[in-house]
């Protein structure tokens, strides 16, 4: 059963001009439950729209995506943030940590809006990527590596059924990069999470059995420029 | 739920700019509800408040000088009325008590009232009368004797057995009656009213200070002496405190008619109220600026609370956008930064209560200092909850606009960091 299926999307980039450029053509894309994913994309190839389009924090202009059985296009906005909270876990190359809050506290947030902070398993989670002497800690005063196992504790607090993560390992050093794959695999099999991960690294994507390319996949990576598409 | 979790961080996140807003937040709220409470109180004081009196009779001229001069013991007199008008008002049936006051002349700037014994005797609020502090007594009529107000020892250091001497005219500095030595016999008891800031004296002690008798309608002068009695027609008073049986309205009615047409020699101040009503109506202006000024401070600070957040929300655009990454709707967000203004708003209005303590205690203290009007700084003024409930109303809307601002963060745009 698929937790991802992703089905003729498409969505262009308008240009000042008014010109439109195609950015994503998929014709045919799924993830299975708990499966684990390399998407292998270079810099500019159309990774993070598609994690976005699928996240719904970017809406598409045609085609369609379900994620544990709900359609993230042609939703509400309410609805996609909903799917967001409830479905989908994230982890970002720049982690993206809120600066004001404790690592405990960024945890929580990552619950707070889909199923409901838990404190305890939020302390938990924090343990089980070894940083249980950390909890209050700010961001600011962890290192590089424990951040990114705070964001990968984050994304996993709510248990979501799909885990996106955009080069989660690309502002690691090679160890601490190996570190934190190897976690994010390992927590996801134990929830039981597929996990949908975009990089560019070939030692990463070697640990993976299903790696897509998605310059095959993106039949409009070919025209594509590097830009960050927004919604109007 | 949401919200206070993220208002509480945010707070915790800006805490200088967070006191800077609170605190001027404060002052404005603070300063309302002082403006507000003072106003009500210092016209409650000066025409609320029962003095024990209906009606003042005192010289033809301003009623408000004459009452603001008997009863409140400021201003100057307006002048004097003949002795005999005195003693036909006090045999009047439809009046209860005519309480004569002669004033002209003062003791380090209070005030000194030649009256009767009469004074000791009524009641000037329902249940109180002036009492004299243990060990001393009430002032004999037939000597030189003094009691004085609990402020007036406070401050000169008088005390039973103490003696001074008057200088004339309300002026400090004036010319001291060094023959009329005055001994102080007692120290009227604490009554938070202008009268602890005066010094009682006997009337004949007064007449018999010099230069205190006039001639009569002949011209004839006369200088008394230490035994006789001074004929009613070379005493002059000031003022007559009137309060009419059962306190009746009609008796001020005729009495008034009865002044008015007596000719150009007295006015009766009635009713006291209506009388001071009219000053306070009169400078209602004074009290719509200060109420207008204190609206501006409460818009400065309004928008104080504006800038603030408003100038954080360029800085927190990628903290939104991680929010809304995480499933954090528009609302959600929108709401965190109204809830965040009224909270600010909240603390300050909180924080305004000791500000307002602050200018009432201040306040309350010049009053007195001026007028021996008590300012009552715990006293209940609607002002007291309407303005924290307005301050925390007005805070929200001024978050409406930062607010906006966070609604409309674009996600995917601002989830990187900017450089």
């Amino acid at each position: 059963m698929s937790v991802l299926a992703v089905s003729d999307l498409l969505k262009s980039y308008r240009a000042p001009d008014g010109t439109t450029t195609p950015v994503i053509d998929i014709a045919d894309f799924a993830v299975s439950a708990g499966e684990q994913v390399a998407l292998r994309g270079a810099s500019g190839s159309g990774k993070t729209t598609l994690l976005h389009l699928i996240a719904g924090i970017l809406t598409a202009d045609g085609g369609s995506i379900e994620v544990d059985g709900r359609f993230v296009t042609d939703a509400s906005e309410v609805t996609r943030d909903r799917i967001r909270a409830q479905s989908i876990g994230y982890v970002f190359q720049t982690f993206n940590l809120l600066q004001g809050y404790t690592a405990l506290e960024n945890v929580r947030l990552g619950m707070m809006f889909g199923t409901g902070a838990n404190t305890g398993r939020a302390r938990e989670l924090l343990t089980r990527v070894g940083l249980g002497d950390r909890l209050d800690y700010r961001p600011s005063q962890l290192s590089v590596g424990q951040q990114q196992r705070v964001a990968v504790a984050r994304a996993l607090a709510n248990q979501p059924p799909l885990v996106l993560a955009d080069e989660p390992t690309g502002n690691l050093d090679p160890r601490l990069a190996g570190e934190a794959l190897t976690l994010i695999r390992d927590l996801c099999r134990e929830q039981d999470a597929a996990l949908l991960l975009v990089s560019h690294d070939s030692s990463i994507l070697a640990q993976f059995d299903r790696v897509v390319d998605l310059a095959e996949l993106n039949r409009a990576h070919l025209n594509y420029e590097s830009t960050t598409p927004t919604d109007a | 739920m949401h919200s206070l979790f993220l208002v509480r961080r945010s707070l915790r996140q800006h805490k200088l700019s967070t006191a800077v807003t609170v605190i001027a937040t404060a002052l404005a709220c603070g300063l309302v509800m002082a403006v507000f409470a003072l106003s009500a109180q210092t016209r409650a004081a000066f025409v609320g408040g029962d003095i024990g009196f209906d009606a003042v009779l005192g010289a033809r001229g301003s009623k408000l000088q004459l009452v603001l001069n008997t009863v409140f013991h400021l201003e100057t007199s307006p002048g004097n009325i003949p002795y005999k008008l005195y003693k036909t008002v006090e045999a009047d049936p439809a009046v209860e008590l005519a309480l004569p006051y002669a004033l002209g002349d003062n003791y380090q700037g209070f005030r000194i009232v030649g009256t009767s014994e009469q004074l000791f005797a009524f009641e000037y609020q329902v249940g109180k009368k002036y009492r004299v502090a243990a060990p001393g007594r009430a002032f004999n009529s037939r000597y030189a004797e003094a009691v004085i107000g609990s402020e007036v020892a406070a401050r000169t250091g008088l005390r039973a057995g103490s003696k001074f001497y008057p200088t004339h005219g309300t002026n400090p500095d004036g010319m001291v009656h060094e023959e009329d030595e005055f001994l102080v016999v007692g120290v009227m008891e604490p009554t938070n009213t202008p009268s602890d800031r005066v010094i009682w004296i006997p009337m004949e002690a007064f007449f018999r200070i010099g230069g205190h008798v006039f001639a009569n309608d002949k011209g004839e002068m006369y200088e008394p002496k230490d035994v006789d009695t001074i004929p009613d027609e070379h005493k002059e008073i000031s003022a007559v405190m009137l309060r009419f049986r059962g306190r009746a309205p009609i008796t001020g009615m005729r009495l008034s008619q009865r002044i008015n047409n007596s000719g150009n020699v007295a006015t009766l101040a009635w009713p006291l109220d209506g009388v001071m009503g009219e000053l306070f109506d009169k400078l209602g202006w004074v009290t719509k600026i200060l109420e207008l000024v204190a609206y501006l401070v409460v818009l400065v600070a309004a928008g104080s609370i504006l800038a603030s957040l408003y100038n954080t929300m360029n800085e927190r655009r990628r903290e939104f956008a991680i929010l809304r990454a995480l499933g954090a709707t528009r609302t959600t967000v929108f709401a965190a930064i109204i809830t965040e203004s009224a909270v600010i708003a909240a603390f300050g209005a909180v924080l305004g209560f000791a500000v307002y303590f602050l200018i009432l205690t201040v306040a309350a203290s010049v009053v007195k200092d001026r007028t021996g009007v008590i300012v009552d700084t715990l006293a209940f003024n609607p002002a007291l909850w309407k303005t924290p409930l307005y301050m925390i109303g007005l805070g929200a809307l001024s978050g409406i606009l930062p607010a906006l601002k966070a609604y409309g963060t674009d996600v995917a745009t601002n989830l990187t960091p900017q450089t």
